[in-house]
């Protein structure tokens, strides 16, 4: 009885139900943030430890995050070139980061077996609200970006090789972050309910290889996310000659 | 158990947008300038440090190795030079001695052939004058005997 309880409630699917916390007039995801501020503490724990004793040879930790650190670099450099990748270094870092260890908190971590009053825990990237924050950040960022280092020649690029291609490129900033925030949103929140179903149906062995497969989907959004978000601040910054 | 409420709902629903949006866009600028001065500052300084370090010392070991072979070229022609100079000098002390030799040689045939000469000139005005006191000796004693011949007549 106790074990058939502990299933049902194990495997039990919630979608689109929310722990709903009220500030004022305001109303928030509750369990949004508190798996954000859970998997984040964790990421700057994990960076503090890794950070606090550098030496010029590295050991443990610091190896890590060194090779880490070269990879979002080589991600920044190729999309953004190496003129200003520098500038985006940090923020196409941090959305990889933030994502990467999102999606597999998300999906690592038994959020199911600590009980909400309502909705549950889980990957913060799948809620539309975070995808959508990381979107419109993009978005601005590219703006930005293009602004900052070429001026109104910014809006060059609107009309780059014929004016005909106006109308596509102001498109172009509509569907830029809602693809991004769908794409996110809905392979993370697919991967959650495709794992819950499964263990749903068949509790044990079964949903394992897609969990794994998860785990790569996971993987690979977040390097999508970020490569995605270097690529439009590259195309921004570009020089056309 | 499975409660679906997609679309349409009042409260939640799966595309439910609220404030949550905008606070954590600020949560995630947050952690970009707490990644920024916690990670990618630091990781950055040591790798670029590393990486600066790194490249330095090849390129000094590539000045180091230019250096090296320029002087070994810079040895090898003095070395050339010494071995053409001992040569020279070497054929040259030969040709001194041999000159030496030569002239030593000569100086010696002609000092024998002097003293050769003035021996055998010697000899020669030894053998005449000899031959005059013999003539002479001859020439008393032929008179002697026809002197005492005379008076014993």
């Amino acid at each position: 009885m106790f074990f058939n309880s502990l299933l049902t409630n194990f495997a039990a699917l919630e979608v689109g139900q929310h722990l709903y916390w009220q500030i004022g007039n305001i109303r928030l995801h509750g369990q949004v943030f508190l798996t954000s501020w859970i998997l984040l503490g964790g990421l700057l724990v994990f960076i503090s430890l890794g950070t606090k004793k550098m030496e010029n040879d590295p050991k443990g930790l610091q190896n890590l995050l060194e090779f880490l650190w070269d990879y979002i670099r080589d991600l920044a450099r190729t999309q953004i070139g190496e003129k200003v990748y520098r500038d985006w270094m940090p923020f196409i870092g941090t959305l990889f980061l933030f994502v990467f260890v999102s999606n597999w908190g998300g999906a690592l971590i038994p959020w199911r077996l600590i009980k909400l009053p309502s909705g549950e825990l889980g990957a913060p990237t799948a809620d539309i609200n975070t995808t959508i924050a990381l979107a419109l950040l993009v978005s601005l960022s590219y703006f930005y970006a293009g602004l900052s280092n070429k001026g109104w020649r910014y809006f060059e690029y609107y009309v780059h090789p014929t004016p005909i291609m106006l109308p596509f490129k102001i498109l172009e900033d509509f569907t830029k972050p809602l693809s991004l925030s769908f794409r996110l949103f809905g392979n993370i929140l697919a991967d959650e309910l495709v794992v819950g179903v499964l263990v749903f149906l068949v509790p044990l062995i079964l949903p394992i290889p897609v969990m794994f497969l998860g785990l790569f989907t996971s993987a690979i959004q977040a390097l999508i996310f970020a490569t995605l978000a270097a690529y439009y601040i590259g195309e921004a910054v570009e020089e056309h000659h | 158990m499975l409660a679906f409420n997609f679309f349409g709902a009042t409260e939640g629903g799966l595309f439910d947008i609220n404030a949550t949006l905008p606070l954590m866009a600020i949560q995630v600028v947050a952690l970009t300038y707490i990644l920024n001065s916690l990670f990618f500052k630091p990781v950055g300084n040591i790798v670029e440090k590393r990486e600066k370090f790194v490249s330095n010392n090849i390129i000094e070991a590539k000045n180091k190795l230019s250096e090296v072979k320029k002087l070994e070229a810079d040895l090898l022609t003095q070395l050339q030079s010494a071995r053409t100079e001992a040569q020279r000098i070497v054929s040259e002390a030969e040709n001194e001695s041999d000159k030496l030799y030569k002239e030593a040689l000569e100086l010696a045939n002609n000092e024998a052939n002097a003293s050769k000469e003035k021996a055998r000139l010697e000899i020669e005005s030894q053998t005449s004058a000899a031959r005059d006191q013999l003539s002479k000796q001859a020439d008393d004693l032929s008179e002697l005997i026809v002197n005492r011949l005379i008076l014993e007549k």
